[in-house]
């Protein structure tokens, strides 16, 4: 059975609805959450700052650690148990490089940025947008930055090849199913973030990597004005 | 902390001024929102002045303790998580949080405004257990009272999903709202030099002689107390505090619906 309709009558190249908003936790150096369909992201950055302990230090230049976690009440199943999970470490480690690429830590050796990234609410595509917020508050931060990144899953579901797949459609049974998140910078195309699991052809996939590319660039869009509506909210 | 700023502290509150421009008896504006996450069975976040806090819901199915084969149990985590500030670092709770959830807890528990006997399914065999984690997002000072306002405010938003053939089906809500009885809630009075406030910010929790938490119910009978802080208080000290915490909890309470 071929799959046709997506929920709420979305296109297939559509994402869900889209909500980012910058400077939102006050003791953060930077802050932001992002909000895709029913996934809630809040990403705040501290530093660049001493790093304990000493021997993680590097006297080159500064280092970038990320934390991803799910709150204990953020899975629409059964409660997370706090304290990180296999999953969890993952997600943060190809966060980091997802960011990294963007970043220029020379001037900080010696020293830390850390991004904690936190999720009140999934559903699906969490680690994309902890990466759209992790940008977002590290722009907030003042770093010294080459772009954002924008970060979106696409896929294939049964014979579609479609973008921001909900949780129905990652656990679709009727037809193979590919789950693609990636993460690009807008300014140079580039990817910085690439995971799949699934089936899916040569073809298929350099199609749905220039869906993704597209829809990254609305994506950049909205992460733009969330950093300027700040400086509009305080400059009020 | 340093020397200087608590010293300058009491001396302002010498001359009845706090940094901010409160009364002594004064919060900061609070906020509380409810069902803000739709993963979780009840949920609220609550914003006292810049500190932000969410409490979310989780209902498991457990085996009754030995001891109340008839009976339920809730349970209350915290956690400080490192995103709402520098001084948080991640890893295994620490001192702090695991005080905070056992405060909150205690100030639920023994209030007996959850009936625990109506959370038992199946005598022995299968009951309710109530899992409400707090989390914070920016803590500007007092953490206690607003985590405890978010984890009443949250069970008060809590229905049961379905329960058939041994599972529960989380994505089935049903219309059984949890029942509670009463409205616990926790006011902290702090101890500053000789002078009482409530709400601390930042600054003023650090600078604290003594807090006590003290948590009441509507009729003003008490259900949980706490003290913290380094130094001693006298009977006269407890019985001004208490005073204020239940007169401020009355007025906290209406914020609950």
């Amino acid at each position: 059975m071929p799959y046709k309709e997506r929920l709420e009558k979305r296109k297939f190249d559509e994402t869900r609805k889209i909500e980012a908003k910058v400077g939102v936790i006050p003791n953060a150096d930077g802050s932001s959450y992002f909000k895709i369909g029913n996934t809630w992201a809040y990403a705040a950055v501290y530093g660049p700052r001493n790093l304990h302990p000493k021997f993680l230090q590097d006297p080159s230049k500064g280092i970038l650690r990320c934390n991803y976690n799910m709150m204990p009440f953020s899975s629409s199943g059964e409660r997370v148990r706090p304290g990180g999970s296999r999953r969890s470490k993952e997600i943060s480690l190809v966060t980091e490089k997802a960011l990294l690429p963007v970043l220029d830590l020379n001037e900080y050796p010696n020293s830390v940025v850390d991004v904690f990234i936190e999720l009140p609410q999934t559903e699906a595509g969490s680690r994309c947008a902890g990466i759209c917020a992790a940008s977002m508050a590290l722009a907030d931060a003042g770093l010294t930055m080459k772009d954002l990144v924008c970060a979106v899953s696409v896929g294939r579901v049964d014979d579609k090849l479609l973008v921001d797949l909900d949780y129905s459609e990652e656990s679709y049974e009727n037809g193979p199913v590919a789950d693609i998140p990636i993460a690009i910078m807008p300014n140079s195309n580039k990817i910085t973030l690439l995971q799949m699991d699934g089936l899916v052809s040569k073809d298929e996939l350099k199609n749905l990597l220039e869906m993704g590319k597209k829809v990254c660039k609305d994506i950049y869009e909205i992460q733009k004005k969330a950093l300027k509506d700040k400086y509009k909210r305080e400059a009020k | 902390m340093s020397n200087e700023l608590r010293e300058h502290l009491i001396r302002l509150f010498e001359s009845n001024i706090r940094l901010d421009g409160r009364k002594f008896t004064d919060y900061r504006p609070v906020k509380v929102e409810v069902n803000v996450t739709n993963t979780a069975e009840g949920s609220a976040r609550v914003m006292i002045g810049k500190t932000d806090v969410i409490a979310g819901v989780k209902v498991e199915v457990m085996e009754p303790y030995p001891d109340t084969p008839d009976e339920g149990s809730i349970m209350v985590g915290a956690e400080l998580l490192p995103l709402s500030s520098a001084e948080f670092e991640l890893g295994p709770p620490g001192q702090k949080a695991i005080e905070l959830a056992r405060v909150v807890d205690r100030g639920i528990r023994e209030s007996k405004c959850l009936d625990f006997k109506k959370l038992y399914i199946k005598e022995g065999e299968k009951a309710w257990m109530i899992v409400v984690d707090i989390c914070t997002i920016n803590d500007a000072g007092n953490l206690l009272d607003a985590s405890s306002l978010a984890a009443i405010a949250s069970l008060r938003n809590t229905t049961f999903p379905e329960y058939k053939d041994d599972k529960i089906d989380y994505k089935k809500k049903t219309n059984k709202k949890l029942e509670l009885k009463d409205i616990p809630l926790s006011v902290t009075v702090i101890k500053i030099g000789d002078k009482f406030l409530v709400d601390p910010d930042s600054d003023e929790e650090k600078a604290i002689d003594t807090r006590l938490t003290v948590a009441s119910l509507s009729d003003g009978t008490l259900c949980a107390l706490q003290k913290g802080g380094d130094y001693p208080l006298t009977s006269e000290d407890i019985a001004k505090m208490v005073d204020i915490g239940i007169e401020k909890g009355k007025e906290l309470r209406k914020l609950v619906k």
